[in-house]
């Protein structure tokens, strides 16, 4: 495991706080509106970043990481300018784990090795690729361990008992449990249902598992962190982006997010 | 199947997929981990019935009796003479019912679903022929259907939108993206994911995650299986040589797969090359002007810029206009067992008129970029020299769009 990643985790647990993990795309609105959430996520409350790569064709995203996506390519995002942004932040916070989520194919056409170099030179600790399902594990993973990255698993409401060690299998940092059968954004995180599954899941690993893909509000971040190691939040804060609101309210509602998830939250 | 380095050769063209789906490099499994499950149930379903003689005799009674094959391989006279060389033959699957060769693996993939318990059936539709064949299948046996359509190609195609709705489907325009095929490609497997339990993905042609690309081919491939025992009957021998039009791909390799052991055979697939295949990537050739990537389920040739985002591409036919290809195209590109080559815009719609005088057939737009290559190359060959090209579908839905390009007005 990345040693951010880990130290990140082992501090949270130490603390008896669980995980807040928020998510923005590279380059949008802009490159300097987004350069500018995402130095100001730490100081809001965040624990984990993950930082979007940019795809024409994200086929397990809802409507507002689509349209992220498509407002960051229109701002001129590469899969380069996205690893220098991460290099910048770098450059400035060297606690913060970030983690890149996307797509397999600006990767690929990236060059896997090339791109696995450049990502851990730039201060990225891991990866999570949407369509790399366990089954095509040898096409990246092998090479993302070799430079130190850890490959972040998914699990989902698909996964059951004889699909589990699969996923687990080579899983490292830490595990990302989808919540809902659906795309991200689309429905609400039913806790009662979660619950049960992250049980079954913690009872088979030792990694932290976050929650993602149907949280959307501080109450939900709440309801979730009380089940799970952490949560993720990304489609309500990309909105707010996308809204065009200013850098400093999205940072604030991140911050209520923040709280939420860290039982922090004013009464 | 282990990956064929350039130049050399497998002992069968046909043993493809390997177990993890590829075809050499290319094919796999691409997709969400919700989804993995999915798709794995349905390798598993899909072996077990491709062995049992009721799913057969199944599929083959609803051939005849509801699809009306075989469809006749006809031998084509006045073409022949006008293009003064190969002796040209047509292999009519625009004589199917619904007017393309997309119910032969309709059908078969229906049959799945029901055997799997399936009750909601969605699809993805460009032109519209897919998205009507799957409605009308649907019909047929009071399956639920959706049919995701871009919203451009949405207004392009409004006959077939109406028949889809006539037929019982829901068609849902999709906005995302850039509202063509692919943006329906990826709106479907987002209605998959949130819809695991019931719902059962019909892909239209030999693309997305193993085992569509095997199995829409195996369906696909009575086609080439009839025209075997049809030349055999008209000439008692094989035909020199194959041509048919590619998108994604599904009518070729149907025509193809069952000759790729025939050496002898020569296989020319046509790619649709729009104002010219050239840097301004305004076509749809993803062999001859794309390069290997990842989109849809399986790594392939598709249309993209340098950072990898994909391309939208063009071609005056809305079948073709698809920026990837099945990957066993692309496997078959990189060995050589296939020749690919391209037709334009304006050499099928040349090749579309031509059809319709010299033959009393008005061809899809889809296999007059085929029939513009034949009229290229049939004139170089002997006239002992046995050409099969395949008819894929009917150009009724194409009178509007030939009509606009022609710069006659009519009215629908």
């Amino acid at each position: 495991m990345s040693s951010r990643l880990s130290a990140t985790f082992d501090r949270l647990k130490s603390e008896g706080r669980k995980a807040f993990i928020a998510y923005i795309m590279a380059s949008d609105p802009s490159p300097e509106a987004s350069f500018e959430a995402l130095r100001g996520l730490p100081q809001a409350g965040v624990d984990v970043i993950e930082l979007g790569l940019p795809f024409t064709d994200p086929m397990a995203d809802g409507p507002a990481i689509q349209a992220a996506g498509q407002r960051a390519l229109a701002a001129g995002a590469t899969t380069a300018s996205t690893l220098e942004m991460a290099r910048r932040f770098r450059a400035e916070n060297d606690a913060t784990p970030i983690v890149l989520m996307g797509y397999f194919n600006p990767i690929y056409s990236y060059g896997v090795d090339k791109f696995v170099a450049d990502a851990a030179e730039a201060g990225i600790d891991g990866l999570i690729i949407v369509d790399i399902p366990p089954e095509e594990d040898p096409e990246l993973g092998p090479a993302a361990r070799a430079a130190g990255l850890d490959l972040i698993r998914l699990a989902t409401p698909t996964s059951d008992a004889k699909r589990l060690p699969k996923i687990l299998e080579g899983a490292s940092g830490f595990l990302y449990y989808v919540s809902i059968t659906g795309i991200t954004g689309s429905a609400e995180a039913d806790a009662a249902q979660v619950g049960p599954a992250v049980a079954r899941i913690k009872a088979a690993t030792d990694l932290p598992v976050c929650v993602g893909f149907g949280v959307k509000t501080p109450e939900s971040a709440a309801e979730i962190s009380k089940i799970a190691d952490g949560v993720v939040v990304g489609s309500a804060i990309v909105a707010m982006l996308g809204e065009g609101r200013p850098v400093d309210d999205v940072l604030d509602f991140v911050k209520r997010l923040a709280d939420g998830a860290h039982g922090t939250s004013p009464a | 199947m282990v990956e064929t380095p350039q130049g050399a050769q497998p002992n069968s063209y046909c043993s493809g997929p390997d177990e993890q789906g590829r075809f050499g490099k290319f094919g796999g499994r691409f997709v969400a981990e919700t989804l993995m499950p999915l798709i794995l149930d349905l390798e598993r379903e899909y072996e077990r019935a491709k062995h049992e003689p009721e799913f057969a005799a199944e599929m083959q009674d609803l051939w005849t009796h509801y699809v009306g094959r075989p469809s006749p391989l006809y031998f084509a006279p006045r073409l022949t003479e006008h293009l003064g060389g190969a002796k040209i033959y047509l292999k009519r699957d625009e004589l199917n019912h619904t007017g393309a060769h997309k119910i032969n693996n309709v059908l078969g993939q229906i049959l799945l679903a029901r055997r799997m318990g399936k009750t909601r059936i969605i699809a993805e539709t460009g032109a519209g022929q897919h998205g009507v064949a799957t409605a009308t299948v649907c019909a047929r046996f009071g399956l639920k259907c959706i049919v995701y359509m871009g919203a451009t190609d949405v207004e392009r195609q409004k006959p077939n939108v109406f028949r889809m709705q006539l037929l019982g489907a829901e068609v849902v325009p999709v906005r995302a993206g850039r509202a063509t095929l692919k943006d329906a490609m990826n709106e479907a497997l987002r209605d998959w994911v949130a819809n695991v339990r019931d719902t059962f993905y019909c892909i239209g042609t030999v693309a997305g995650p193993h085992p569509y690309p095997a199995m829409v081919r195996d369906f696909q491939s009575i086609i080439g299986r009839e025209t075997k025992e049809q030349m055999q009957a008209a000439e008692g021998r094989l035909p020199d040589s194959l041509v048919a039009c590619i998108g994604g791909g599904s009518n070729a390799m149907g025509l193809f797969y069952p000759f790729l052991d025939d050496r002898t055979v020569r296989i020319i697939g046509v790619e649709a090359g729009g104002h010219g295949v050239d840097d301004r990537m305004e076509h749809a050739a993803s062999l001859n002007g794309g390069r290997p990537g990842v989109l849809h389920g399986n790594r392939t040739y598709l249309l993209q810029d340098a950072d990898g985002q994909i391309l939208e591409g063009h071609s005056i036919s809305a079948g073709l206009d698809y920026p990837g290809i099945g990957p066993e195209h692309s496997w078959l590109h990189d060995i050589g067992r296939v020749e690919y080559v391209s037709a334009t815009d304006k050499e099928a719609l040349d090749a579309f008129q031509m059809c319709s005088r010299l033959e009393g057939i008005i061809p899809a737009l889809e296999p007059s970029h085929a029939l513009a290559y034949v009229a290229k190359l049939a004139p170089t060959l002997p006239n002992d020299h046995l050409l099969v090209m395949n008819m894929c579908g009917r150009g009724d839905k194409d009178i509007f769009t030939v009509a606009e390009a022609l710069g006659e007005e009519i009215v629908a």
